[in-house]
């Protein structure tokens, strides 16, 4: 078997891997030292942030709006709504860009986190699901939490976020 | 091969409406007095159409009923029956049926057969115009026409069995039996045939000299019949038809008044006569009841229908998928800049692979290709959306039939412009106000034709709709020349009414056209006070509503006793606006042009502060209210006021200076939904993207303007 073969079957293997596992995987980021994740068919694209046009009288943590290829999307600063970290604008801050669908309607809007740390794939039997966190801010988003290594990672439900109550 | 036919049936629906539409069309153009061969060939062309699809499609309720108006249409063609008016109202009652058939089709539902008959059998009256009086003699028994209208064919069969067929040991009573079983009972009709049963002496008892006929429903398989006779097929006279029912209940009736019960001698007639009489009375006493039934079914029917049809009609409003037919040629138009976008794209893309500086007069060229193209693009794009209006035109010349037949008065209707394009959601949401409109230039507007000759005005009343291009308007007028609005008669209302506008005033001060505006007021007229008022007002606040809600502008404009005119000006389409570019802070807004009065650089000793820090900018004769669209937007960063500049806005007659600090060029820009992904945001109709890919928001003036000047300190409500 030449080295081509073999390489082209790790590719393979690899593809389909993703395939069975994409339910369960995740992409976790950081806002200051605390890891959070979203499940990875929410995430549309991971974009460098721009400055965004400013939407007058919204909430602080709307930073603005965007064209993404011709459709106009939300920027909100994940830090801000969880009121965590410092809002500050870099040339590696990133915008995850994510999707959901309610009553056939797409909505996308875009994050602002820190950094972006991996793609994760997790057993859903290693979800726990999420202390009584109602008081703070991020409790309501916050559907599981899953160990990883020594950390901790919130899973978001993105749902929920994306839902605004303005 | 199995074909989908599902996916060509909306297609044939599509057609189906198309052709119902040119008939109409070509209907109400008809002049029974000359009547234009072409005309009659277009409708009957329709006709054909329509009958050739539905047949493919298997809907045979609709194939058969166009049928029948293809042939008197034939007729009329021929010139062997001779059109008269009587004609075009059956014909336009039948094309409504059609439709309505189509539309029970559309939705998978089966019309009553019967609702058509009325119509089939006035339009066979018309064929045959010696059935009449046949018919109008027939008149008490006129549920038998009913029947005969069902139409349905049915099996007649006629069954005389040799003399000798007994010897064979076959028993006819058996077969007949066998055929009952074929169907339910009351479908089932027999009667007997005795002539040939010969004197009592000449009987010969083993003999059979009786014969039938059997009526059987057409739902029998012609095989199941046979099978009947199978065995006796040598020892019988047998002739199985299929015939219309009509008929054959004429045939049965008759044989019921001929045959006496038969008293008979042969073995086994006897039990086959008394048999044979049960049955005929069961004959005659179902075909009673089914009569009666019939005739009270068809009331409930006729209720149901209409039900089921408010029905169809609210789910249609959900459901109503919104395609487009598009002209070829447009779409040929799209394909060729497509291809020339591809050419220059490619171009473009061979000049970057190794650029060089003197390759740059070659891509400003491309550039300048590229620019027209995708202008080109952009306006092919748009113009799929146009449709002439004569789309929601079309409907008028039957409404306004309909409108004078009921009102009694003698009205033509004069279209023109129906060419002008106008964009497919703007032309859904102008029809309504349209169709109020023209239904109160007849039923308010004109006079009965009485009045008119007193008044030494023509007899027939013209109301006239036309569409033309405005500038980037399209302004659509309906006028009529009837007796026009009367500002007495309008005032005394609205104080009557108790109407804000006019409260505290008094008639002599008020202009006329603000009297004329007051018909749009809410609440002016309802209904039942229409008839005791001169002027229009039914709803025209609603029409005035989806007006603006199009961002259109309505207008009247009325002379007493020389007619009305309302004009509706509509911006072309929805989808692109006019804008002014302006620079506040660091952001850039787009104010729509159409707003847009002048703009001034702002002089500070023009600048008086009034009551609670109100802001008003001395223009000319003027004190305008001043909004800072920093403060109200809260950016930072812009110019003090006396370097900004004024752009002056107007909003329902009222003007507004907005301060900004820059203004830069004009041009149109594609609106996007902020509400797509986001929420609506006060003060802002929608966004754009500019030519560098940034997002700018386009000002919703009226919005803004109210906003700000209801609530003090020039700043919105906001919720964080």
């Amino acid at each position: 078997m030449s080295e081509q073969q073999v390489k082209e079957e790790l590719v393979i293997s690899e593809f389909e891997g993703d395939e069975v596992s994409n339910e369960s995987q995740f992409l976790s980021f950081t806002l200051a030292n605390e890891t959070y994740g979203v499940k990875i068919l929410a995430v549309e694209e991971i974009r460098v942030w721009v400055t965004p046009t400013i939407l007058p009288n919204s909430p602080s943590y709307i930073k603005g709006v965007i064209n993404l290829r011709g459709m106009i999307v939300p920027v909100m600063d994940l830090r801000l709504r969880f009121g965590v970290g410092e809002a500050s604008y870099t040339a590696t801050t990133v915008v995850i860009i994510l999707q959901t669908e309610k009553n056939n309607h797409r909505r996308q809007m875009g994050i602002v986190v820190d950094s972006v740390a991996d793609v994760i794939s997790i057993d859903p039997e290693q979800l726990e699901p999420a202390p009584d966190m109602r008081s703070y801010e991020t409790g309501q988003f916050v559907e599981n939490i899953v160990n990883i290594d020594a950390r901790v990672m919130s899973v978001l439900n993105t749902d929920r976020l994306l839902e605004l109550r303005l | 091969m199995t074909l989908d036919m599902q996916q060509f049936r909306q297609v044939f629906m599509d057609e189906c409406a198309e052709n119902l539409d040119i008939m109409e069309q070509e209907l109400l153009a008809l002049n029974p007095d000359s009547v234009d061969p072409e005309t009659i060939n277009t409708i009957f062309r329709a006709a054909h159409s329509i009958k050739g699809g539905a047949a493919t499609f298997d809907f045979n309720t609709i194939a058969s009923f166009t049928h029948v108006v293809e042939t008197l249409l034939d007729e009329i063609r021929n010139n062997n029956i001779v059109l008269c008016a009587e004609h075009v109202d059956l014909f336009l009652k039948s094309e409504d049926h059609i439709r309505n058939l189509l539309e029970a089709a559309q939705q998978g539902e089966d019309l009553d057969p019967k609702l058509g008959d009325d119509l089939i059998k006035q339009l066979e009256l018309c064929l045959d115009p010696d059935a009449e009086q046949l018919i109008t003699k027939q008149e008490p028994v006129e549920s038998s026409a009913d029947i005969e209208v069902e139409a349905e064919q049915e099996w007649h069969i006629s069954f005389a069995p040799h003399p000798e067929m007994l010897f064979s040991g076959n028993e006819p009573i058996r077969i007949l039996r066998e055929l009952q079983e074929l169907c339910s009972e009351d479908e089932y009709h027999i009667s007997v045939i005795t002539e040939k049963v010969p004197d009592y002496d000449e009987l010969d008892v083993e003999k059979c000299f009786l014969a039938w006929h059997i009526l059987l429903p057409h739902s029998v398989e012609l095989a199941d019949i046979k099978e009947c006779f199978d065995w006796v097929e040598d020892e019988c006279d047998l002739k199985i038809e299929a015939l219309n029912r009509m008929l054959d209940a004429e045939q049965v009736s008759n044989h019921c008044l001929k045959t006496d019960i038969p008293v008979k001698s042969e073995a086994s007639s006897e039990e086959q006569s008394s048999e044979v009489a049960e049955n005929l009375e069961q004959t005659t006493k179902d075909e009673k009841t089914v009569l009666a039934s019939q005739a009270a079914s068809a009331k409930e029917v006729a209720n149901f229908i209409q039900k089921s049809k408010q029905n169809t009609a609210q789910s249609q409003i959900s459901t109503a998928n919104s395609s487009i037919r598009v002209d070829t040629q447009k779409i040929d138009t799209l394909i060729n800049l497509v291809g020339e976008l591809v050419i220059t794209q490619s171009m473009l893309n061979q000049l970057g692979s190794d650029f060089t500086a003197e390759k740059l007069p070659r891509l400003r060229q491309g550039l300048d290709q590229l620019l027209s193209n995708t202008k080109e693009l952009q306006e092919s794009v748009l113009a799929i959306r146009m449709l002439p209006i004569s789309f929601a035109f079309n409907r008028f010349p039957r409404l306004v039939r309909d409108l004078a037949t009921k009102t009694e008065k003698k009205v033509e209707l004069r279209v023109s412009g129906e060419n002008t394009e106008l964009d497919k959601t703007v032309m859904e949401q102008i029809v309504d106000p349209l169709v109020h409109l023209v239904r109160n230039s007849v039923d308010h507007g004109l006079e009965s034709p009485e009045e008119r000759i007193a008044l030494g005005k023509e007899e027939t009343g013209l109301v006239s709709l036309n569409a033309y291009h405005l500038g980037g308007n399209i302004i659509i007028e309906v006028s009529d020349d009837g007796k026009g609005l009367n500002k007495e008669v309008l005032w005394q209302k609205a104080i009557e009414k108790n109407l804000p506008e006019v409260k505290g005033k008094y008639i002599d001060d008020v202009d006329e056209q603000q009297i004329f505006e007051l018909i749009f007021a809410a609440g002016f007229s309802t209904a039942q006070e229409v008839s005791d008022l001169s002027g229009r007002g039914v709803g025209m606040d609603v029409v005035k509503r989806n007006i603006t809600n199009l961002g259109g502008i309505i207008d009247v404009v009325s002379k007493l006793g020389q007619g009305t005119t309302i004009r509706i000006s509509l911006p072309l389409t929805l989808a692109i606006l006019d804008g002014q570019l302006v620079k506040v802070g660091t952001e850039i807004f787009i104010i729509p042009l159409t707003a847009v009065l002048e703009s001034v650089e702002v002089d500070s000793n023009k600048i008086n502060i009034v009551s609670s820090g109100t802001e008003l900018y001395r223009l000319r004769q003027e004190n305008l209210p001043i909004i800072s669209l920093a403060k109200t937007f809260m950016i930072e960063g812009a110019n003090p006021t006396n370097e900004s500049l004024l752009c002056v806005v107007e909003v329902m007659g009222q003007k507004v200076g907005l301060l900004v600090d820059e203004l830069y060029s004009q041009q149109q820009v594609v609106i996007k939904s902020l509400e797509s992904n986001y929420v609506k945001i006060d003060g802002f109709s929608g966004a754009t993207i500019l030519g560098d890919g940034s997002v700018s928001l386009i000002l919703d003036v009226p919005g803004l303007v109210g906003h700000v000047l209801k609530n003090s300190h020039n700043q919105l409500n906001t919720s964080h």
